[in-house]
């Protein structure tokens, strides 16, 4: 039976009255504005940009403010506000090789045509807590160099040159969207890329760390690791022809895998490819890794029954809007569902109870 | 109106440059050159995203990154250029101003003083805010020296 109940309106409206009230904080310290958010808590922008599937750093900045910081919330707000987009097309595939660089770095060839560049990276700091930070601390400028204005080309070629790394197969021009089909297994890389690139840092990172402790074992080389920016391309129907509509900051990991060959590949390396918005290396080295444990049916590889070469354990778990939804939605009323649970274990005891009342009598 | 691939690739430029400007410089460099030219709007402008493609292992198949907003608007000056705005974020004041300006750099009297006032100026910009990155990126490039051989 189902039972519309009313009330609780009143202890909702003050609920989220106090909700904002504990968003501003103490007022005798100043609010946090969006533009603060947006230049100083640029990792966690990135992160609610990626996660929400959607770039635009004003907006993700917003929504972390909003979400008080709870940065799945936020990454919630951010893919409710996508569904009300109009979607204008897709873009013609961003070209990474003509990636203006903040860093990039080979972990496979030292002396990488175009060098290895640090950018603004953690990597080397003593992970030490920097007490000037609470105090205002003033920042000298960073150091310029003498750019060589080149692109920096892609490490990945050199072996593709040489052919020893297998050659990634051609897909079609319009990739499918699991955003408007629900996504079905098998999936196809594309759909496999796309669930990563959006998936939870943190469960991607996870499945990622499974694979290196032996899970499905796959020893990665981050044969190149890059961030910066990209132009991002679309042709214009009422143009006829493609124009540049921005630009994109992402990260991007190659990875180069040993591979002994199977039935019907010859020994050679083997790739697996991570691509995420914004700076966020974690995330797109776990992408790589995970991207490569779940290829062992196209090159030809055991399956281990390890859990990151199980694509539906991986893709059905990785977004974790899905999860937090379903996983919140247990503390919500479930009133008469739990009444109907009571019933049953109270009959089951008075049954037992019974039972045992009359076996005793027997005795 | 055929349109030469010469003046394709300038009206491309100036469509890239004026959709990755940011909308603050655009707007203030717009309402500094003081354009007013009559126009009828052929869309409104309209906040929409675009899905953002990249390709397995940067070569391979075609796959979705995410979306990145986008507003679009389209505009007619009353001595007929027809202009497009499409730029990156959601302005719609922004994307009103690309294509006002997209409409002028089409009129031949016009397009040299818009280009002084507004394509060349956001161009600059752009270049030298992309020059200091890449500056700053080399000053972390490493140099690598050798400290000692093992055969001495």
């Amino acid at each position: 039976m189902y039972v519309a109940v009313k009330g609780g309106e009143k202890a909702i409206d003050a609920a989220h009255a106090w909700l904002a009230e504990e968003r501003r904080g103490p007022t005798d310290v100043a609010e946090l504005s969006v533009a603060q958010i947006k230049g100083q808590l640029k990792l966690a922008v990135n992160r609610v940009m990626a996660e929400g599937s959607l770039y635009d750093p004003d907006l993700a900045a917003l929504a972390i403010k909003q979400a008080r910081g709870d940065l799945i919330e936020a990454v919630f707000l951010i893919r409710a506000y996508r569904t009300t987009l109009p979607r204008f097309g897709g873009s013609v595939p961003v070209d990474t090789g003509e990636m203006a660089c903040d860093r990039r770095v080979s972990a496979t060839f030292k002396d990488a045509p175009g060098g290895q560049v640090l950018g603004p990276t953690f990597d080397y700091t003593h992970r030490l807590l920097d007490f000037k930070l609470a105090a205002d601390g003033e920042v000298p400028d960073a150091p310029e160099g003498t750019s060589d204005g080149v692109t920096k080309p892609h490490i990945m070629s050199f072996l593709d040159r040489e052919d020893l790394v297998q050659k990634e197969p051609e897909g079609p021009e319009v990739p499918p969207d699991l955003t408007r089909a629900p996504l079905e297994l098998p999936a196809t890389r594309a759909l496999r890329l796309q669930s990563l690139t959006r998936g939870d840092e943190g469960f991607i990172l996870g499945m990622a760390y499974s694979t290196q402790r032996g899970y499905a074992r796959n020893h990665a080389f981050v044969a190149e690791l890059r961030i910066g920016t990209c132009a991002v391309e679309m042709e214009i129907p009422e143009l006829g022809f493609a124009i540049e509509i921005g630009e994109v900051e992402v990260t991007e990991c190659e990875t180069v895998n040993q591979f002994q060959g199977s039935k019907t590949e010859p020994p050679q390396f083997t790739r697996g490819y991570g691509l995420v918005f914004g700076m966020s290396e974690r995330k797109a080295i776990s992408m790589a890794l995970v991207d490569r444990a779940l290829r062992w049916e196209e090159l030809g590889e055991d399956n281990l029954g390890a859990p990151a070469q199980d694509e539906e354990f991986v893709l059905y778990h990785a977004d974790n809007i899905q999860a937090t939804g379903f996983l919140e939605h247990i503390k919500l009323p479930h009133y008469v569902d739990f009444q109907s649970e009571l019933e049953l274990i109270r009959k089951l005891r008075r049954d037992a109870e019974a039972r045992d009342a009359h076996r005793e009598a027997a005795e | 109106m055929a349109m030469t691939d010469t003046t394709q690739s300038a009206r491309k430029a100036w469509l890239g440059t004026l959709a990755k400007a940011p909308a603050a410089e655009m707007a203030r460099l717009w309402q500094g050159a003081g354009y007013a030219p009559e126009y009828e709007v052929l869309r409104a402008p309209e906040i929409g995203a675009v899905m953002v493609r990249g390709r397995a292992g940067a070569a391979g198949a075609a796959f979705n990154l995410g979306e990145m907003t986008v507003t679009r608007c389209s505009v007619r000056l009353v001595t007929g250029e027809v202009g497009h705005g499409y730029v990156q974020g959601r302005g719609k004041g922004h994307a009103l101003q690309a294509a006002l300006t997209d409409a002028l750099m089409q009129s031949p009297d016009a397009a040299e003083d818009v280009t002084t006032r507004i394509i060349a100026p956001l161009a600059q910009q752009a270049h030298a805010e992309r020059s200091t990155r890449a500056a700053k990126a080399a000053a972390t490039k490493v140099d690598f020296f050798t400290i000692a051989r093992g055969e001495d």
